[in-house]
């Protein structure tokens, strides 16, 4: 009988029972939010009355009005809308975001390696640079770009002038730009054609490796391909493209390419400012790889670049891709700074002029938020996919 | 030597082998001293020469101009920007020092009453001993120190720096605060707000109940696929919104409700990582010992974690104290936005004010941030020490 009780669970209030105890705390947390929310949209509500400010999206349709100094698509101040600066923004922003992405990451891949070179000058150069650099505010270091180096250029008047009318001044770049003619499309194709080829030759070329052990020369013919089968097309099809020259005026400077000084700013400081935390992670991912692979590499017979190609970089890639997928991130966060040097990206159209104008807070926050979020998941979904493809596979 | 016999003569058979000595082989070149390092580290190759070159000019590029600047052709006394322009006589102009030195208490208090600046220095003090206190290791009584870092010293510097009518401090409104102590009170604020909620967060995100890992999930998912600029905004532009007009937060309030906000997302990760380092063991040693969930967070896992995660606390901070610049988008004097104000006043407007401010402003967040990144590696250096008995 006394064994049966002491066996038995011993019989304890519900207060101290852990799935009543969990149950009740999910409840409170749930109603705390709740009530959060609700008072917060009340609050909303009413001071929006109080101030006479309907919400709702339906600003996203009314004429805009005010002008932004770069737009890839086709805007103007009378007929655009709040919707099409929205375009615009999104459309400056992934401009900003792509150049200086890729520019971040040579600058950070030749950074990275500098750092672990045998040379002493070389090594102790790329690691003050990637000291001073992440250790000083980006937001100053694009001050400084823009302020003090390129507010500092020579005026209209006494542009520097490089080869092949490339005019530099305080108001920005100007450079020759392409103008095309009907029959370019098939200069475009054939890229794309070319692109398709050398994809599926490396394939092909992959599967005669494995399959016979003889090697092809995949990078010559690649670019044979991606190059070489444009510019057959661009004579082919009579040249359909010209240049057309900046002019220089008296008062501004005619046709051309025009590049806006904030652009530069931006997109020169993102490049090194990222650049060094990608140097750092670079570092990392090839210090990851142990030594004795190397040397194993070598004892099989590999020449220096060769073991660099098919032993450290594969595997050290694999640490690399996820930090370097955050950097890229954060660089495209870091891009909402434009709104400190003028560039026109999304916030400083969108959460900047827009906001100003209509006053619908709520919303604007909301949606670009929105945008930022998707970015962001988008690309961690892709880079996820692609760490798990070249991942190690264990047992 | 075993199969020549005495005589010189080879044993039959082996004539492969050498009878003689070969002849020794001219010594090595230098390979210690400063001949020897330099032909190890600079010209041990064609190519590494021609990076050693490369780099050599990269040197002569960047460092005469900038020991020019800052101080060979630097102007170092003035009274305002007639001593900075360029003259006949000196048509190169470096830096423009007194442009500094007459701007620095306002780059320091900004607009904070000259006669209540005493408060400031209080301030500043009391902030110094909370940190010396936490990050010296070996410093006694360290929770003590704890509680008067997060406790003891957000008080007293609310009542101080706010000031309190019935003690016989003047207010002074938060609009006329700025410079350093603005930079200082937003990153310090982050920092105190964010471990606590980052904690939490991180405990949320590791719960088995349900909802409050869903709820941890999604804040800090949220605020870290988000600007900071846009967490400015939000807390800018829609907080007002959501409280009653007569709550209204003043300027300095958002700012630091946005900062808390970000910091606390990031640090729940930091800690996160920290809590997955801990062996499984602990918690069920801690449990099998009878201990709940919070007893055995507080006296087994935290302390643990907490421990192996000041390297990354420390590099967080690093990161906020570099964010705290963008609160200049919500309309509040910061460092930076002293110096960019100061950089355009007539006063001192001359060709080298612009880069004489920013480089002082890069000085004084290098040393700060360089400072902080410095002890994170050693810490990180003695914990991995600690590691191995």
């Amino acid at each position: 009988m006394s064994i049966a009780q002491e066996s038995g669970p011993p019989k304890v209030s519900p207060i101290y029972d852990p799935k009543v105890r969990s149950i009740a705390y999910q409840v409170i947390l749930c109603a705390v939010i709740v009530f959060l929310a609700y008072s917060a949209v009340r609050n909303a509500a009413d001071n929006l009355a109080r101030a006479k400010i309907a919400s709702g999206f339906g600003f996203w349709n009314q004429t805009a009005g005010f002008d932004i100094s770069q737009t890839l698509i086709e805007y103007t101040a009378q007929a655009g809308t709040y919707g099409r600066a929205f375009w615009v923004g999104l459309l400056n922003t992934l401009l900003v975001a792509a150049i200086g992405i890729v520019l971040a990451t040579v600058v950070g891949f030749l950074v990275g390696i500098a750092r672990l070179s045998k040379n002493f000058l070389l090594s102790k150069l790329s690691a003050g640079y990637v000291e001073l650099i992440r250790n000083v505010p980006l937001l100053l270091q694009l001050l400084f770009w823009y302020n003090a180096v390129l507010k500092a250029l020579p005026d209209l008047r006494d542009s520097w002038t490089l080869p092949g009318s490339i005019f530099l001044n305080n108001r920005g770049f100007f450079a020759p730009s392409p103008v095309f003619q009907p029959g370019m499309e098939f200069v475009g194709g054939a890229f794309v054609v070319g692109v398709i080829g050398a994809v599926g030759y490396r394939n092909w070329a992959r599967k005669k490796q494995e399959r016979t052990g003889a090697q092809s020369p995949v990078a010559l013919v690649a670019l044979g391909l991606i190059i070489g089968l444009p510019v057959i097309a661009f004579f082919l099809a009579g040249m359909p493209a010209t240049l057309e020259f900046p002019e220089k005026g008296r008062f501004n400077i005619r046709g051309g390419m025009e590049i806006l000084p904030e652009l530069v700013a931006l997109v020169i400081g993102l490049t090194f400012y990222t650049g060094a935390f990608i140097a750092e992670v670079v570092r990392a991912g090839i210090m990851a790889v142990s030594r004795g692979q190397t040397e194993a590499a070598g004892a099989l017979g590999l020449r220096t670049g060769q073991t660099l190609k098919l032993v450290v970089i594969p595997q050290a890639m694999r640490v690399i891709i996820p930090p370097l997928t955050s950097q890229y991130l954060n660089l495209t966060k870091n891009s909402t700074l434009a709104v400190f040097v003028g560039y026109p990206d999304l916030v400083q159209i969108f959460t900047g002029t827009v906001l100003n104008q209509t006053g619908q807070a709520v919303e604007v926050v909301m949606i670009t938020m929105a945008v930022y979020l998707t970015i962001s998941l988008v690309t961690s979904t892709v880079m996820n996919w692609y760490n798990s493809r070249i991942a190690l596979v264990e047992r | 030597m075993a199969v020549a016999t005495q005589d010189g003569m080879n044993v039959p058979g082996t004539s492969y082998v050498r009878a003689t000595p070969v002849e020794a082989k001219p010594a090595p070149g230098a390979t210690t001293g400063v001949v020897g390092w330099v032909r190890a580290n600079l010209l041990s190759s064609p190519s590494n020469i021609v990076l050693t070159i490369i780099s050599i000019l990269l040197v002569i590029w960047i460092v005469p101009p900038l020991i020019e600047f800052m101080l060979t052709h630097a102007v170092w006394n003035g009274a305002d920007r007639e001593a900075c322009l360029p003259t006949a006589e000196r048509p190169e102009v470096g830096a423009c020092w007194p442009f500094v030195k007459d701007r620095f208490a306002y780059f320091i208090y900004g607009s904070y009453p000259i006669p209540e600046r005493w408060r400031v220095d209080v301030f500043f003090a009391m902030l110094a001993v909370g940190i010396f206190w936490l990050l010296w290791l070996e410093a006694p009584r360290r929770d003590l120190g704890a509680l008067y870092f997060f406790v003891v010293v957000p008080v007293f510097s609310y009542v101080l720096l706010n000031g309190m009518d019935t003690i016989g401090l003047r207010r002074v409104d938060t609009s006329l605060w700025g410079g350093v102590l603005v930079t200082m009170v937003v990153s310090w604020v982050g920092i105190v707000c964010s471990l606590p909620v980052g904690i939490l967060l991180a405990l949320g995100r590791r719960s088995t109940m349900p909802a409050v890992k869903l709820f941890s999930v999604i804040f800090i998912e949220f605020v870290r696929g988000v600007p900071l600029i846009t967490v400015l905004f939000m807390a800018s532009v829609m907080l007002p919104l959501f409280v009653p007009d007569a709550y209204s937060p003043d300027k300095l309030l958002r700012a630091l409700i946005g900062i808390a906000m970000f910091a606390s997302a990031y640090m729940a990760e930091v800690v996160r990582a920290g809590l997955q380092a801990i062996p499984k063991g602990q918690y069920e040693g801690a449990m099998a010992v009878g201990l709940g969930y919070w007893q055995m967070m507080y006296l087994i896992v935290l302390p643990q974690a907490l421990k192996i995660t000041i390297p990354n606390i420390v590099n967080t901070y690093i990161g906020l104290f570099k964010d705290t610049t963008l609160v200049v988008i919500v309309g509040i004097f910061d460092f930076l936005r002293t110096v960019e104000v100061s950089r355009i006043d007539p006063k001192w407007a001359a060709p080298t004010t612009s880069a004489t401010g920013y480089a002082f402003a890069a000085m004084f967040y290098f040393i700060c941030c360089y400072g902080m990144s410095r002890y994170a590696k050693s810490v990180e250096a003695r914990l991995a020490k600690s590691d191995h008995r």
